[in-house]
This record gives structure tokens, sequence and C-alpha cells, in this order.
């Protein structure tokens, strides 16, 4: 028996008398491509941010690679291997693409509080830079402004920024949202070509993405876990016909 | 065939990634330009010792304003530690200025590493209430205990040459200017070699997305706690040069007007490329020094103004006006000498 990547043990978290996450216990093992899906508020943003350390559990484990980070602030579980991109575009608008790299990079390999060598000094970080501009097809905009790159490339950079921590769990949080189709491929082509060692929990609202993507789909209801399986049984699923797919007029 | 394209890329991200940290011939030239001002006017010495001790204040805010993000209405707590500071060692016996400039910029690092973790916590009004209370407490601090800081009669004191070689009291005005330049650009040097380093990105994607940075690894908290120690260093350097350069120190260097005016100098020169601090104080000096000479007591409402259309319009839009009007113009004198 493996231990796996992520694990969340009896998660609670109350919100005053609301329940947000009611019990959740789940695991994502190494190299796997999970989905976590749930109409709206059934508690996906809370889970994330419980699994990332962004806000502490009421009650219950966080455990990654079977060491318990609970208490561990989110900054050092992204230093332990567990990085996430964000639903909304989270980047640096002022900075350039390579500048976030290169700083993503720079926290990673433990050279962040280095305030005497120039940024991007050393060559293998600028070769891991460039290896991911090309990746992400950002070459051409690497020096321009976040801010004035298009919607679908900053999305992409979301992900670039995730991978370059060289985690070993990454979360997805809606990646195509708002995507306008002619970028929507790319981030499609992006996700297909994650390194497999990777383990990944897709967030999303788009069943094509979610069908395509994971091999196995955990169903958020109301804060609880209703049901987890592989995707041909998640679709067949009553239960989740009704609260789910049925609701959102979906398949 | 993709092995030479892939170093060509490589060129350009290195070449991106250092193109600001490299010296550029305007900056030299800026420098340059300072240092012969000293010269060229010995009889303003003192006011140009006041812009730069001023712009060395200005630079320390910058550090944290303009690189990071984080607000502060009560920077004069750090410069007036430091003025103290070098004052009560100097007053001790102790008067190598060299001495008292380590001191005040240390006891006020120290102040700044003890107060930083206040401002983790809350937004730009949090952080604007904490600064400016503990500003207050201080200045407070510094009235009651005459016995070591003489109280509201200030401190008088004497101070030795720098280096045992240069005098720097009132009959050495252009050393003193000489030495806060030399102070000045030193402390400026290092900042700037700092702002392009790893650690510099990572305090500007604090101020750009403090909640990315996290999710990037950097901990946050501790670069905030870091750079506030090295700005209220900084800061305290220079109240340490303006208390040696005049020799008396009085509560007004933990007044709030002086936190005021700081802010006000880094807006008008233009935060975060750590010029503008420099750049704003010897303009707000300069400024006052002339409107006040014409229309002393009013002079504040042109500077006033000044911040107004500053801030308003936008520093931007003012410094892309001149290309505006080229733009504008240029494209008919064409036309008319193409006709």
């Amino acid at each position: 028996m493996t231990v796996p990547a992520l694990e969340a043990r009896g998660l609670i978290r109350r919100f005053g008398p609301l329940i947000a996450t009611d019990d959740v216990s789940f695991a994502v093992q190494s190299g796997a491509r999970q989905a976590l899906i749930g109409p709206n508020g059934a508690g996906k943003t809370t889970l994330i941010n419980l699994l990332t350390g962004v806000l502490k559990p009421t009650a219950g484990q966080v455990m990654l690679q079977g060491r318990d980070v609970t208490h561990v602030a989110s900054s050092a579980r992204v230093r332990m291997g567990l990085s996430r991109t964000f639903q909304i575009n989270q980047l640096f608008p002022d900075l350039t693409p390579a500048e976030s790299l290169a700083l993503a990079i720079s926290e990673r390999d433990g050279s962040g509080a280095d305030f005497w060598r120039v940024a991007g000094g050393r060559p293998e970080i600028i070769a891991e830079i460039e290896s991911l501009l090309t990746r992400f097809g950002l070459e051409a905009d690497m020096d321009q402004p976040t801010r004035k790159l298009s919607y679908g490339k900053q999305r992409l950079l979301e992900i670039a920024l995730a991978l370059a921590t060289r985690p070993r769990v990454l979360l997805l949080d809606e990646p195509a949202a708002g995507v306008p189709e002619a970028e929507r491929r790319d981030i499609l082509a992006a996700l297909a070509a994650l390194p497999s060692d990777i383990a990944i929990l897709l967030i999303e609202h788009d069943m094509d993405l979610v069908f395509n993507f994971s091999h196995r789909i955990s169903v958020l209801v109301a804060g609880k876990l209703l049901t987890e399986g592989e995707p041909e049984a998640i679709a067949a699923d009553e239960r989740v016909r009704a609260v789910y797919l049925g609701e959102d007029a979906h398949g | 065939m993709s092995a030479p394209a892939a170093t060509a890329t490589m060129g350009r991200v290195a070449a991106h990634l250092h193109r600001r940290a490299r010296w550029r011939w305007p900056e030299i030239a800026f420098w340059l330009a300072v240092l012969a001002l000293i010269f060229a006017l010995p009889s303003r010495a003192a006011i140009i010792n006041e812009a730069l001790i001023a712009g060395l204040f200005a630079l320390s805010l910058d550090l944290i304003l303009g690189l990071t993000g984080i607000v502060s209405l009560g920077h004069a707590a750090f410069l007036g530690l430091g003025g103290y500071a070098a004052a009560v060692l100097a007053s001790q016996g102790f008067a190598d200025p060299l001495l008292g400039l380590v001191f005040g910029a240390g006891i006020a690092g120290l102040a700044g590493l003890v107060t930083a973790p206040l401002l983790l916590r809350g937004g730009d009004l949090t952080r604007l209430m904490v600064t400016l209370g503990v500003s207050l407490m201080l200045g407070e601090l510094a009235n009651r205990n005459g016995w070591l800081t003489g109280g509201a009669d200030g401190l008088n004191f004497s101070i030795g040459p720098v280096l045992g070689l240069f005098p720097i009291g009132f009959t050495g005005q252009r050393n003193a200017a000489l030495y806060s330049f030399v102070v000045l650009f030193i402390l400026f040097a290092i900042a700037r070699r700092v702002a392009h380093s790893p650690f510099g990105l990572a305090l500007a994607a604090t101020r750009e997305n403090r909640l990315r940075a996290g999710a990037l690894g950097v901990d946050t908290s501790r670069r905030i706690v870091a750079i506030y120690t090295v700005a209220a260093a900084y800061a305290g350097a220079a109240g340490a040069l303006l208390a040696e350069t005049t020799q008396i120190v009085s509560l007004d260097l933990f007044d709030f007007h002086r936190s005021a005016d700081v802010m006000l100098m880094l807006i008008i020169g233009g935060a975060g490329y750590l010029y503008g601090g420099i750049i704003g104080a010897a303009a707000f000096i300069v400024l006052r020094d002339v409107i006040s000479a014409a229309t002393p007591e009013y002079w504040e409402f042109w500077i006033g103004l000044a911040l107004v259309i500053l801030v308003l319009a936008g520093r931007d839009r003012i410094a892309a006006a001149p290309r505006r009007l080229i733009t504008l113009i240029a494209p008919r004198v064409m036309r008319r000498g193409v006709a």
C-alpha cells in the first residue's frame, strides 16, 4: 500500500453556524489525474483553501506525502511540493512572465533570500525559465508586463508558475474558466502535457474537460463528499445526475 | 536546429532579466552632477546637505512603500531614533561620526525589526495607523526621558571630524554635504543591488500580489520584516546624518510632518525606482526654498497643488505628455515638409 500524495482526513471547517466542509476524507494518489466536481456552493474553494493552508480546518488533518501538514504555513507547503493555480488569475501585473518565473524558481531552489546576486544570474535558472516559456508558448511575451498579456496567455502563465515550483501535487482550480474558444486548445494541450509523475487534482465545471482529463472523480455536495469513482461510474450515478449534472443541464 | 534557437531565447531571457541591473550612463551622470553641484555651489552646501539627507530618508521609505507596497505614516520614528542615538552617543564623548552613523542605523534597524511584526496583518489603513502610533509613542518617550534626550530643549553636542580628517561643523559645510553624499551613494548602491536580486523580486511579488507570492513559496511575512528592518536602518542613518551635520537634535525629528513630508517627496519623485525619493526630496526642498523666499507661509499651497495634479493626472500621463505632443505635431510638420 503506497502513501497517497495528498490526503484529507476528516476535514471540517465551520464559518459560524455554516459548515462549509463537513467531515471530508479523500486521497489523491501519486501521479493521479483526479477531478473534484460539485455544484456552486458545494465548498470546493473552501476545501482547496484547507488543503493548501490558506484556511485552517476546525478539525481534521491534511497529509502531504504521508506527513501531517495541518499546521504548516501555506508557503512552506509549497516548498514541500504542494502547488496550485487560481480560478481567477492571481499574477503579478507589473512583472513580466520571465521575472515571475525567475521568482518562482529562485524560491524553489532555495536562493529566494539571496539579496546580492542578480535575479536569474545563474545559467541553470535561465535555462529553466526558457524551457517553461517554450513549453507554454510564452517566449514572445516573456518581456511584456503580465497585465498586457491576453487572457489565455495569462491562464497559461498561471499553470507555468505553479509548475515552476516543481510540485508533487498540483491543484488546478478551473484552469479553462473564461478562456475564449481560440485559446482554449492551448490550455487543454498544456494540461495534457503535464508531467505524468505529478499528482493532479482538477477542480472544474466543464464536464468535457473533467471526463477527458481525469481517471477518478470525487463529487462534493453541500460540504460533504457524496461519492468517488471512475468517470463511467460517476456519469452513471443517479445521485450525481440528480444534484449536479441535472442541475447544470449538461449531458 | 532547435539548439541555436533555444540559446537565442536564453540570451533574450538573460538580457531581459539583467536589463535593469546594469548601471547606465544617465545614472552615472546623475551622481556626478550631484557631486559637481556640491563643489560648484559652496554657499549652498547646507541646503544641498539637507536635500541629500532627505533623499536618503525618502529612499528608505521607497524600500517599503515603492518596492514592497507597505505604507507608513510614521517613518519619522526611525529618523528620530537614529538622530537621537547618534546625538546621545556623541554627547557621551564618542564623537566619531561614522561610529554615530552605524550606531544610529543599528538602533533604528532594531526598532524596525521589533515593530515590523505589527505590519503583517490588516490592510493599508491598519498599517498607516500602526506606524503613526509607533512614531507618536517614540516621540513622547523622547520627550519624557529628558535625562537622556534633553526633553523639549533637545540636545546640543559636538561631533568629531569624519575619519579624523574632515570637520563637518558649521565651518565645514561642504565636508558635511560630501559626507552625506558618500553615505547616500553607498546606501543607494546597496539598495539598488538588493532590488534586482531574487530577494528584491520577492518584494515586488509581495507588492503585486501577496496571495500568489505565498502560493509560489515566498514567505512574505519574513520578507516584509527583513525589508522593514533595512528601511528603518536607512532612516536611522538619515537621522544620524542630520544630527551630526547640524550638531543638534530636537523632538521635531519625530514629528508627524516629517513622516508626511517624506511621503510627499517620494510621491512627487515617483515610488518604486529608487531615484524617485532623491529627486522628489531635491524638488521639495528647492521648491520650499524658492517659494518661501518669495511668499513665506504660502509655499505649501504650491506643494499641495503639485501633489493634487500629480496624483489625479497620474505621473505616467504627465511624463507621456511631451511624447504625445510630439506625435500630434510631428505628422503635420512632416506632411507640410512633404507638401
